[in-house]
């Protein structure tokens, strides 16, 4: 390993949001993407929107996880959406989307910029897989 | 500087948050062509005042510069904070946790908080961070915190980026004065007992009052202490210079005692931090620091592009691998290759010399 290779590795905020109080999917997440070798910022409980945003851009993560059981995605996505385009950070922040939402949301969430939506039970391999395919390359 | 650079050196120095938080990806990743950045960043550099905070894992540092931020907010002023998590494990991989304490001041885009983690760079975290501050120095922030946990010498090098330096120190069982580390105290320029509403705290503040007694003279206090061990062989006894001696201030590493979760004692925090700023300034300290950084960051930059060098003369000789193998079949020795690998290097040398006399 030549020690002056550029040294990149990928940033990560897991965020949760609103009133949702179910954080073990988050930590299990920000646990398993720390042993995969990322850089993980969690953003702890009860966050406004504003305040992923915030972290996100100074942060400047290349992937943005947010945990949703609550069933408020469909409100809490669309202004966390809104807000990266403000920073003109939409466009390379990799939205990812986990918890519990119905397969009817989808399609909304997805058109609204969120990459790939992870439920209950999916395997933390294919994730970690998705996140090293699809992570920006800047 | 390629057109990109060139675009965010422009929206950075405009105030574009975006801008900012890329330029220190640039910097934490080595990205091709951030020292021609920093480099254009440094005309703008050197209005931010430094602060470093540092003392032992769950010391309450975190909170402190969560109330610090939000203090200097309300008095107008503008705060970049680096919180540094130097422990990643093998993989590379870290959880950064200080964010989350850092909640007074969300929403507040004028708090700009970026954590970072250990990488292994060459430069190490300390020119990094170094770096860093120079961007958000160059974007304009008034106070720049840097958080760091006081473990090694590689977490000094860190502080030291800081004008003045803050050490906390909890009270209490484990976190005996004794205990700590010589090195974190001799970088004290303002000791900090968090967690004074926790039993202990007189006795601590008491166990540090005799320590800088004590320590007056030999390094704990007195007048630039910082400038005779900042490291590198530059300036020696930095302020024992020309202008008389007795005109210069000196400094008395002050205690203060806070409740970082409430913010009781932050103002006095404060006041000792702008006390430190003016006998700085006064003492003719702070410029002499400002000499002594710039000159370890030519060496530690030369050093760098050295290195950079041989390790492609190491490629062209073969490669670290067979080298060693080498030495390992009893076919040479380490030293015989040390020379060899620099021998063009140095007929280059001399070549220039010989060229331009
Ligand atoms: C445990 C649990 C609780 C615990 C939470 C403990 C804690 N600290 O987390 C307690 C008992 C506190 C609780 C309370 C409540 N709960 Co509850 N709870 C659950 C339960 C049974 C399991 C959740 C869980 O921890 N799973 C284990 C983790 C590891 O899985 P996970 O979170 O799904 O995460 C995985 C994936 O989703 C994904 N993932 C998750 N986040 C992220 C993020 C990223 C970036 C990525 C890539 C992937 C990812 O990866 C993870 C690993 O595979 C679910 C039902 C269910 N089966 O999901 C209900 C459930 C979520 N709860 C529910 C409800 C209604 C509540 C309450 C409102 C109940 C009440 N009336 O009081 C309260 C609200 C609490 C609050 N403040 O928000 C509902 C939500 C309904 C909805 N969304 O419409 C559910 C779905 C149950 C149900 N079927 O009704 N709950
Ligand atoms: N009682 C009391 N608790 C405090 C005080 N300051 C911080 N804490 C608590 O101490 C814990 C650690 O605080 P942090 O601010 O995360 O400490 P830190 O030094 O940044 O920790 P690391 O970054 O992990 O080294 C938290 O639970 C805080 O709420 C204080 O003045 N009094
Ligand atoms: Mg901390």
């Amino acid at each position: 390993m030549s020690s002056e290779q550029e040294q990149e590795s990928i940033r990560c905020l897991v965020a949760k949001v609103g009133l949702d109080g179910h954080d073990r999917g988050a930590h299990v997440i920000a646990r398993a993407f720390r042993d995969a070798g990322f850089e993980v910022i969690y953003s702890g409980l009860h966050k406004a929107p504003e305040e992923i945003v915030q972290a996100a851009v100074q942060e400047d993560v290349d992937v943005l996880g947010i945990s949703i059981l609550s069933g408020a995605h469909d409100t809490l996505v669309p202004k966390i959406m809104s807000g990266l385009e403000e920073y003109d950070a939409k466009d390379d922040t990799l939205v990812l989307v986990g918890g519990v939402i119905p397969e009817e949301d989808r399609p909304e969430l997805e058109a609204e910029g969120v990459s790939a939506i992870f439920g209950p039970g999916t395997s933390i391999e294919e994730t970690i897989e998705f996140v090293r395919e699809n992570a920006p390359d800047r | 500087m390629n057109a990109d650079d060139e675009t965010l050196l422009a929206e950075l120095l405009e105030g574009k948050h975006r801008a900012l938080a890329r330029t220190i990806s640039k910097i934490e990743n080595r990205a091709p062509g951030y020292r021609e950045l920093i480099s254009k960043l440094y005309a703008h550099t050197g209005e931010a005042e430094v602060i470093g905070i540092t003392g032992s894992p769950g010391a309450g540092k975190s909170t402190l510069v969560d109330k610090l931020a939000e203090t200097y907010r309300e008095r107008g002023e503008t705060v970049g904070v680096i919180a540094i998590d130097p422990s990643s494990p093998f993989t590379g991989g870290a959880v950064l946790g200080d964010r989350i304490r850092m909640a007074s001041t969300v929403g507040d885009m004028d708090v700009f908080v970026r954590s970072m983690s250990a990488r292994g760079t060459l430069g190490g975290l300390s020119t990094a961070t170094a770096d860093a501050v120079k961007a958000m120095d160059a974007f304009g922030k008034d106070k720049i915190i840097i958080e760091t946990v006081g473990a090694g010498q590689n977490e000094i090098d860190i502080v030291r980026t800081a004008d003045t330096v803050a050490v906390l120190v909890p009270p209490g069982s484990g976190d005996d004065v004794q205990t700590l580390k010589a090195g974190i105290l001799e970088i004290a320029d303002v000791f900090v007992v968090n967690k004074a509403d926790r039993p202990g705290t007189d006795r601590t503040v008491q166990e540090l009052r005799e320590m800088i007694e004590l320590g007056s003279g030999s390094g704990l206090s007195g007048s630039g202490h910082h400038g005779a061990d900042a490291g590198g062989d530059v300036g020696g006894s930095a302020v024992a210079t020309q202008d008389d001696p007795e005109e210069r201030a000196t400094w008395t590493t002050p205690i203060v005692e806070t409740v970082a979760t409430d913010g009781t004692g932050v103002d006095d925090f404060i006041d000792e931090l702008v006390a430190h700023r003016e006998y700085l300034v006064d003492s003719g300290a702070h410029a002499e620091k400002a000499r002594q950084r710039s000159a370890e960051e030519i060496r530690t930059l030369l050093r760098e592009d050295v290195h950079a060098m041989l390790e492609d003369e190491l490629e062209r000789a073969g490669g670290i691998d067979d080298l060693a193998a080498a030495v390992a079949a009893g076919e040479t020795d380490p030293y015989t290759v040390a020379d060899e690998v620099l021998s063009p290097v140095e007929d280059c040398l001399a070549e220039l010399e010989t060229r331009n006399p």
